[in-house]
């Protein structure tokens, strides 16, 4: 397997610091002049951009936040003028609004390159074939891959997501070798085409699935319905979008690109940096972006670091697939779900609906199943069927609306949600992912 | 001219509905009529007992929402076309038909049908005026 950008890389580790602190200095030094909040936290932390040196002071510096980017919304922690940012994405949110990232033509280039070394590390050149069926649009997925193809010279095709018979049809005639979609779609894809016999005229070599949590079970069953080899990819709009990291052809991690990004691990409650290896929050420092760089962004993951020398040359940090996270966000078809969402919603609706709920995340046939059960209350309860489910569809409806993802309602008996010590259990996941 | 009729909301959970009939049975809540309404989510069992106070305390107490309600009970001579008079009557004085749920009377020979219909009042004007006898509480 070719390695797209040889000298980032597979930079000797000595000179990778080297590079990182350089970088680190300059994006301090330019975020204090033009990053308000920034500024404001590094004055309360008595700091100033001359008090960092290197790498060995990032630990010294201020967390942020994914409540800063709502804080901000939409442009205030931009540091650039908006003539120089080139294109925004977005992403929703714990509140329903959504947050925005900018990026300037030097982000969108060095986000190309990340994701054509992971296309790389697929096998895939020049002559490949790549399948987008990310969403084309505010979600990252889609231009990510998109980009990351043409960057490489591959030839993209932009189809984005949906419509399964189409996607098929295309896959075959086109002749697509690289998949690009969320594992769960790969999956049903996988499914549809094996059940219209149809697997023999498939041209995939590889798969380059993300954007939501997935298991072995599940890369081995895409592996098997789609013929390819099957690689997991993370990214995070507030960073980047996809190619954060991704998995090289071991499949023992996921390369992290060093060059651009410095992952610490730290400890979620005393916020300290733990050692390599260990597991705990996985935080994020921009060293190149310009159009939107955080410093010490808390991603919530949990995860680890490996340092070890890979297989493959590369010498970058490899880190293992988010063991979970330290807040109670969901992640269910690739949409993320906070409980509080649902009780916020609940109360908005008003009326006679009660904000005691619970939500059942389990995953059938490899789709999320995702139910919430809302207790009923005498004034919710009427006579006729149909004034009970126009109740279950004005819940359905308004839980779609803000989550972008539409759950079952089950209207259940009062005080029948489980509670222990007067707190109701609100998330049960059944989900296997080990 | 109506009786009480006790609406219970039954959630989709295998044994819910054994749980209700056996609480009302322990009880010794008497059960006259019983029907129920099934959606894929949930389903509304509807019942005519002797005392829908006691019987909807009773639910209340294992944690079920009852609610009681006015309807109607037309009494159907045991005869061909007994319903159909009464159908024909409503549709006639354009009521609709919500639903409705047969039981049988103390009155040998005579079966009682539950009805809710989109206008309770208009529908026992008509019935009464077309010489079907309604059903008292009192009969039950
Ligand atoms: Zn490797």
């Amino acid at each position: 397997m070719s390695i797209w950008q040889p000298k980032e890389e597979t930079m000797p580790r000595e000179e990778l610091t080297k590079l990182q602190s350089e970088r680190l200095v300059a994006q301090v030094k330019r975020m204090y002049e033009k990053v308000e909040l920034f500024r404001k936290r590094m004055d309360e932390a008595g700091l100033k951009p001359e008090d960092i040196h290197g790498v060995e002071d990032l630990h010294k510096l201020p967390f942020s936040y994914k409540q800063d980017l709502r804080d901000y919304y939409p442009y205030g922690l931009f540091a650039v003028p908006m003539k120089d940012i080139k294109r925004v994405h977005a992403s929703s949110g714990t509140t329903g609004k959504q947050i925005v990232v900018g990026y300037t033509d030097a982000d969108l280039d060095m986000w190309a390159n990340c994701f054509a070394r992971a296309l790389a590390a697929t096998g895939a050149d020049e002559n490949s074939f790549v399948h987008v069926g990310y969403g084309l649009g505010l979600f990252t997925g889609g231009f990510g891959a998109h980009d990351g193809a043409v960057k490489m010279g591959a030839t993209a095709i932009p189809i984005s997501a949906g419509n399964t018979q189409r996607q098929i049809q295309t896959m075959i005639d086109f002749g697509s070798t690289v998949l690009c979609c969320t594992p769960s779609y790969a999956m049903y894809l996988g499914e549809s085409i094996e059940e219209q016999g149809l697997t023999d005229k498939l041209s995939l070599k590889a798969g380059i699935f993300g954007a939501e949590p997935w298991t072995e079970e599940m890369r081995r069953q895409i592996e098997e319905k789609l013929r390819l080899k099957a690689y997991d990819i993370y990214g995070l709009s507030e960073i980047m979008g996809p190619g954060v990291s991704y998995e090289c052809e071991y499949q023992c991690g996921m390369h992290v690109c060093e060059d651009h990004f410095i992952p610490e691990i730290i400890d979620p409650d005393t916020c300290e940096v733990l050692p390599a290896g260990a597991q705990g929050e996985l935080v994020f420092t921009t060293i190149t972006k310009e159009g939107f760089p955080l410093i010490r962004y808390r991603t919530r993951d949990i995860c680890s670091l490996n340092y070890e020398k890979c297989k493959c040359g590369r010498t970058h940090v490899r880190m293992n697939k988010p063991q979970g996270r330290t807040d109670d966000m969901l992640i269910i078809r690739g949409v993320n779900v906070f409980p509080s969402q649902i009780e916020e919603v609940l109360l908005k609706i008003g009326g006679d609906i009660t904000p005691n709920y619970q939500i059942v995340v389990d995953r059938k046939n490899n789709t999320d199943t995702f139910d919430v059960n809302v207790e009923m209350s005498e004034q919710m309860f009427s006579d006729g069927v149909r004034g009970i489910e126009a109740v279950e569809r004005r819940i359905t409806e308004a839980l779609k609306s803000t989550l972008g993802i539409a759950p079952k309602v089950n209207l259940v008996n009062p005080k029948s949600i489980t509670r222990s010590e007067g707190k109701a259990k609100r998330v049960i996941d059944n989900r296997k992912l080990k | 001219m109506r009786i009480k009729q006790l609406s219970i909301f039954v959630e989709n959970k295998t044994g819910r509905l054994h749980s209700i009939i056996d609480a009302l049975s322990k009880a010794n809540v008497n059960l006259r009529a019983l029907s129920i309404a099934d959606t894929t989510d949930f389903g509304i069992l509807r019942v005519i007992v002797d005392d829908s106070d006691a019987a909807k305390a009773v639910l209340s107490e294992i944690g079920v929402i009852s609610k009681i309600t006015d309807v109607i009970a037309v009494k159907i001579d045991d005869k061909t076309g007994g319903l159909a008079s009464v159908l024909d009557t409503l549709s006639d004085s354009g009521i609709f038909i919500e639903y409705m749920y047969a039981f049988l009377g103390r009155e040998a020979g005579r079966a009682l049908m539950v009805l809710k219909s989109s206008d309770d009042d208009a529908a026992a004007a008509a019935l009464t005026a077309a010489g079907i006898a309604l059903t008292e509480q009192s009969e039950i």
